[in-house]
């Protein structure tokens, strides 16, 4: 529970943004990270929350290790703890849902 | 020898700069030998770390010398007993239970909310605090979310709070709160901690500055480092030259990630929603100000006054006697190893676990026998 996952905000709809966690399109609330978030920016998800604005010097760092972890088997508890935090966000409403 | 294990054993995948990682395994050594007692042993109080020591191998390129523990890093672990008889009381009384999928399985003093699941109460898995309104919205019936993790998940149940969720939804607060119970291990009798590794993402939300006044208490240092293995042995390092220093400080190894106020806009709603009280942390003691509970204005949207609550009635059998011999709430403690358990991998294994040590994904046995049963190795 403690990794969250990184994503690449598409578009604000109010408190929420539309975020593209790898492949995968949800809706994150915005309610409390601390920072102005806008379409491109990349945030990390904890629990259905954007907990904080990625700064942009380290966004490929951060996508690295994830997509290492990704790659590992359904067994694997890290690769689990972040498909759980992607299951965590809301699918977003309408046709591309 | 650690230089060989790194090049051949542990391999490009799982470092992705060996060079790099040889070199800290190098430093570990040295300012291990400097301070010149052995062993020295260090604590992190974090699931996802354990889990990346564990599924990297490093405890194969630390120094012999060093001992990296453990505490009581799993929500799920130390939620307390009569919290999970609560919750079973409510689902036995025809409330929908709605909550993280590692609660469902955690021993209660009688049985689990999985047992009380098969035998046809209403629990639902859900990855989030928001999920869990929206499960109320979409039903006439009351929803309870049985709130677990530490306070960086914490504030995901205070911002639904705050954002007015309907009135059929209400909170079980199992929350708990890490820099009161590092107090308590500590000073338990037996401590060998030496300098804490804190975690990273925690960290985010609370700043690094929340260990300041554990350090001046204790004299013991504190860096918070992140969860590649390169962070681990860098933060474990940096750890290390403190302790040989003598030189108790708050040093913060993921600059990264981690401002030293932290998210303030986050701490703000969490401490808005919630107030640290006492209680007891399964298996390890009380904790002073160790718990996370809704304050009296949000009595509306706290389980505890919303129903009355009598979990005695549940308390028609004595526990088994497995979970007697159980250490789970030691090796939470960080002063006993999953190996120290007669029950470990062989009574007790995820498929039945006996302990909730067992039952978590951020559990230290639940770790240690997913990635091999020996991490030491």
């Amino acid at each position: 529970m403690c990794l969250g996952v990184p994503g690449r905000v598409i578009e604000i709809r109010g408190a929420t943004a539309i975020v593209d966690f790898f492949g995968v399109r949800r809706e994150t609330r915005l309610d409390v990270v601390d920072e102005p978030v806008g379409p491109g920016d990349y945030i990390l998800n904890h629990v259905g929350f954007a907990i904080r604005k990625i700064p942009s010097h380290e966004i490929q760092d951060t996508l690295a290790l994830y997509e290492l972890l990704l790659k590992e088997t359904e067994g694997d508890m890290m690769a689990a703890d972040v498909r759980g935090e992607i299951a965590g966000v809301r699918r977003p409403e309408g046709p591309d849902a | 020898m650690p230089e060989t294990l790194l090049s051949d054993g542990v391999g490009e995948l799982r470092f992705r700069d060996p060079a790099k990682a040889r070199a800290l395994a190098g430093a570990l050594a040295r300012v291990v030998a400097e301070i010149g007692r052995t062993p020295v042993s260090v604590m992190h109080v974090c699931g996802s770390h354990e889990q990346a020591i564990a599924k990297f191998g490093l405890r194969a390129v630390l120094p012999r010398d060093l001992n990296v523990i453990m505490g009581p890093g799993c929500p799920v672990c130390v939620t307390d007993v009569p919290e999970v008889d609560e919750a079973i009381v409510l689902a036995q009384d025809g409330v929908r239970i709605a909550t993280y999928g590692d609660m469902l399985k955690v021993p209660g003093s009688v049985k689990s909310l999985a047992d009380a699941q098969a035998e046809g109460a209403r629990v639902d898995v859900v990855y989030s605090a928001a999920q869990a309104v929206e499960l109320a919205r979409d039903t006439t019936e009351d929803v309870v979310f049985f709130a677990s993790g530490f306070e960086t998940t914490a504030v995901a149940t205070a911002a639904v709070v705050l954002s007015g969720p309907p009135g059929n939804f209400s909170v079980l607060s199992t929350h708990k709160y890490i820099p009161p119970v590092m107090e308590i291990v500590a000073e338990m009798p037996g401590s060998r901690v030496e300098g804490f590794l804190a975690a990273g993402h925690a960290a985010t939300i609370t700043g690094s500055a929340i260990f300041e006044r554990f350090v001046e208490r204790h004299g013991i240092p504190v860096v918070v480092a992140g969860f590649e293995p390169l962070d681990i042995l860098g933060g474990l390092v940096k750890l290390v030259e403190l302790v040989r220093d003598r030189s108790p400080k708050v040093v913060n190894m993921y600059p990264r990630c981690v401002t030293a106020e932290g998210n303030r806009n986050a701490q703000e709603q969490l401490w808005r929603v919630f107030r640290s009280v006492g209680g007891n942390w399964r298996g390890i003691a009380h904790v002073p100000n160790g718990n996370l509970r809704l304050r009296d204005e949000f009595a509306a949207v706290d389980a505890r006054r919303k129903y009355n609550i009598d979990v005695r009635r549940l308390w028609t059998r004595a526990p088994s006697t497995l979970t007697q011999v159980c250490i789970c709430g030691t090796i939470m403690a960080g002063t006993a190893s999953p190996h120290e358990c007669s029950l470990f991998g062989k009574q007790c294994v995820p498929d039945s676990p006996v302990g909730a040590c067992m039952v978590s994904s951020e559990g230290t046995c639940k770790i240690w026998y997913q990635y091999g049963g020996h991490p030491d190795l």
